[in-house]
């Protein structure tokens, strides 16, 4: 087992993050939030993965195989269909903050304030 | 009766679906009216899972998967009282949201009560599981529920950055949530709440462990608005409908700490509670100076949900030192205080949607003089600026009291001033609006804040009369405001359900072995009522006193007001960091986590 998709895991979080502070458009913004969570997908795809093992169908292999965690996988699963409810709902949001606005940098955005 | 429990998720999202294509009917009062008749079937659900929850924890394995031999193999509901008691509130708060709703926007899609239903579900789901991942599942239904209902004037700009600011930074948090179970799920291999706790307890806790730890705490204070995690709440509560506030402000800023207690005493306290008091300082820490804060935040506010947004973040603030003193009796208090509060605010909510479905404004001074004509939505603000306050015989001020009292035995003996400047300047904050709106005290314009804000207009306005399905939700909860504090049985069963709530020992064995140990009798504290109504009325009198001081601000002698001149420019500052901005509220996130992480480290050498 390597660290490496570990730290590949948290330089995705990281870098995810940086873009969101930094953005200057929603839809980049929302794109960097999806990156962040794809860390989380790493992650957990990390966490299950076992050296030399198969995926856990057991259809046609036998039953005391070595296979990789696929309670993991189910988990990135949902998570991805979070993911995809997410981005779509924030997505929409930008799409219409443009409509309304006419713009879509953060620094344009400033009707809350204080 | 017994697949009660999946019942409560699975009514309000199978109403949810059944009203999508209901929607198609356009037929709006049948929608109003299922939808109701749906919230109500949960509240009926979750009054009785609370009542059968007082008896002994109910559990329930979905799909009949059962643990084997202790192992837990499905995924559980595990339901006990302050659980259950959450989600009565929720679906109260729900069914008489939609009462409310029911007159209160001219045009509106089905698609509101759909994503009402939803969130219901969410938070239902979120207080019922006894599973960790689950959790995460619920805590994302319902944000995302959420962000959608509070950007549901698309039409206007400010609901749309309010609905985006509040979904990035509550997105990251689930974000956050998920990396720590993720690790937690390395380490023991396992996701049920009882499961953790039984294979974390005895173990040193390691860098791992507190990594996880400090994780799910972000995450779950994102949710609970604590500094510095807290720019998102106000933009969002600012511009969500009212009836959607009394949901998100009364119970979803509340679960976040409910899931900090959850985890902690089922999973976590095993392995750290050994260092409960490191844990304590940084914990009651937070919520010291986010209640102070968000106080001072409060008073600075004009328009009527952003005062109650601060608020409603300064009384988060001392729920977070009431679960952060890590024993029963601050736990109690703080559920005592939870109810409490949730009914006050949702009052003081849903009279804000009676003068904005009367008059399309709520801010102070466009609205000042004009209910002269409604002194009965004032005595509405009144008892909820009082509620805030915790002025007896309202129930807040028993929570409060509780709180306080325990703290002082753990050593915090600063505590109740901390308490009394929170909740004083909070209430004052609605009883200087309430004078300015109903009274027509005060300066009509303050030209020290004269930057024009656009206000909200989620409703037309200039209705000629108040419809009464919006006058009798609010005055009922002004009504069941008072309740807690009035019924001794209240505080009784809150504590006892506290005690319960953290003997994680218990927990385990009604879940992985399906055995409830008989209840440890209950040994009652000395309380002293008399102290706790001392405070109470103490803050009453202060905050109506800065109640008048504020509206007469004009009169007032010219040395004091100069005195305070370099306090305005500080004041100012902080109005400053609340920018607005999405990026400033991640990077203050990341800040914010860093420092969480620091602190821990260092409060569990």
């Amino acid at each position: 087992m390597t660290v490496l998709p570990y730290v590949v895991a948290a330089w995705l979080f990281l870098i995810g993050l940086y873009g969101i502070v930094t953005s200057r458009n929603l839809i980049h913004l929302v794109t960097c939030l999806a990156v962040t969570q794809s860390s989380t997908y790493l992650l957990l795809l990390a966490i299950g993965y076992q050296e030399d093992a198969t995926a856990p169908i057991f259809g046609d292999i036998p039953m005391d195989a070595e296979v990789v965690d696929p309670v993991v996988q189910a988990m990135t699963l949902t998570d991805g269909v979070v993911s995809v409810t997410v981005s779509a709902l924030l997505l929409a949001l930008a799409v219409q903050t443009h409509k309304r606005a006419g713009t879509l940098d953060p620094n344009a955005l400033r009707a809350l304030r204080g | 009766m017994t697949e009660l429990p999946a019942l409560a998720v699975a009514v309000p999202l199978a109403g949810a679906a059944a009203l999508v294509g209901g929607t198609l009917l356009k037929r709006r009062r049948l929608i109003d009216a299922v939808a109701v008749a749906v919230a109500a079937g949960v509240t009926v659900i979750c009054a009785l899972l609370l009542v059968e929850s007082t008896r002994g924890p109910i559990v329930y394995w979905f799909g009949g998967w059962e643990p084997d031999n202790g192992l837990a193999l499905g995924i559980s509901f595990a339901i006990d009282p302050i659980g259950a008691g959450l989600a009565l509130l929720a679906a109260g708060l729900a069914t008489a949201a939609l009462v409310f709703s029911w007159r209160y926007f001219d045009a509106i899609g089905g698609l509101y009560h759909v994503l009402l239903l939803v969130f219901l579900a969410g938070m239902v789901g979120f207080t019922l599981t006894g599973d960790l991942f689950n959790m995460f599942v619920f805590f994302e239904l319902m944000g995302v529920s959420a962000f959608a209902l509070t950007g549901y004037k698309v039409e206007e700009s400010e609901p749309l950055q309010g609905a985006l600011n509040f979904g990035v930074t509550n997105v990251i948090g689930a974000f956050l949530i998920l990396t720590g179970l993720a690790l937690l799920y390395g380490r023991t291999g396992v996701l049920n709440l009882a499961q953790l706790g039984a294979a974390l307890q005895g173990t040193e806790a390691d860098g791992l462990v507190v990594v996880a730890f400090v994780l799910l705490v972000a995450g779950f204070f994102i949710k609970s608005a604590m500094v510095p995690f807290h720019f998102w709440l106000a933009d969002a509560y600012a511009v969500a409908p009212a009836p959607v506030c009394v949901l998100l402000s009364a119970v979803m800023s509340e679960l976040g700490i409910y899931a900090i207690a959850r985890v902690y005493w089922s999973v976590f306290e095993g392995a750290l509670g050994g260092q409960a008091p490191g844990i304590r300082v940084v914990i009651v820490g937070i919520g010291v100076v986010t209640a102070l804060i968000a106080a001072v935040m409060c008073f600075l506010q004009r328009r009527l949900k952003r005062i109650l947004a601060f608020a409603t973040m300064s009384h988060a603030g001392l729920f977070v030192v009431g679960v952060g003193l890590l024993t029963p009796a601050g736990l109690g208090g703080t559920a005592v205080y939870v109810v409490a509060d949730a009914l006050v605010k949702a009052t003081l909510f849903l009279a804000i949607g009676i003068l904005l479905h009367r008059y399309g404004s709520g801010d102070e001074y466009h609205l000042h003089g004009r209910g002269r004509e409604l002194p009965w939505a004032g005595l509405l603000f009144v008892i909820g600026g009082l509620g805030l306050a915790g002025l007896p015989p309202l129930g807040t001020s028993l929570g409060k009291s509780l709180i306080q009292q325990e703290a002082a035995l753990l050593g915090y003996s600063w505590m109740p001033a901390v308490f009394m400047v929170a909740s004083a300047v909070t209430g004052a904050a609605v009883l200087r609006a309430a004078g300015r709106i109903f009274l027509g005290r005060g300066t009509r314009d303050d030209s020290v804040r004269t930057e024009d804000e656009d206000e909200e207009t989620e409703t037309s306005g200039g209705e000629g009369r108040t419809p009464l399905v919006m006058v009798v939700p609010a005055a009922l909860f002004a009504l069941l405001s008072f309740a807690p504090g009035l019924i001794p049985a209240f505080e009784h069963s809150t504590t006892e359900a506290a005690h319960r709530f953290q003997d994680r020992q218990a927990y385990q064995s009604a879940v992985l072995q399906g055995v409830s140990p008989p209840l440890p009798a209950l040994v009652e504290q000395s309380s002293s009522p008399l102290k706790g109504l001392v405070s109470g009325v103490v803050s009453g009198v202060l905050a109506i006193g800065l109640a008048l001081a504020a509206l007469s601000w004009g009169r007032l002698p010219l040395a004091l007001r100069r005195a305070a001149s370099p306090l305005a420019r500080v004041l100012s500052g902080l109005r400053n960091l609340h920018s607005g901005h999405i990026g400033d509220y991640v990077a203050w996130l990341t800040a914010g986590l860093a420092a969480l992480g620091g602190m821990f480290a260092l409060a569990l050498r």
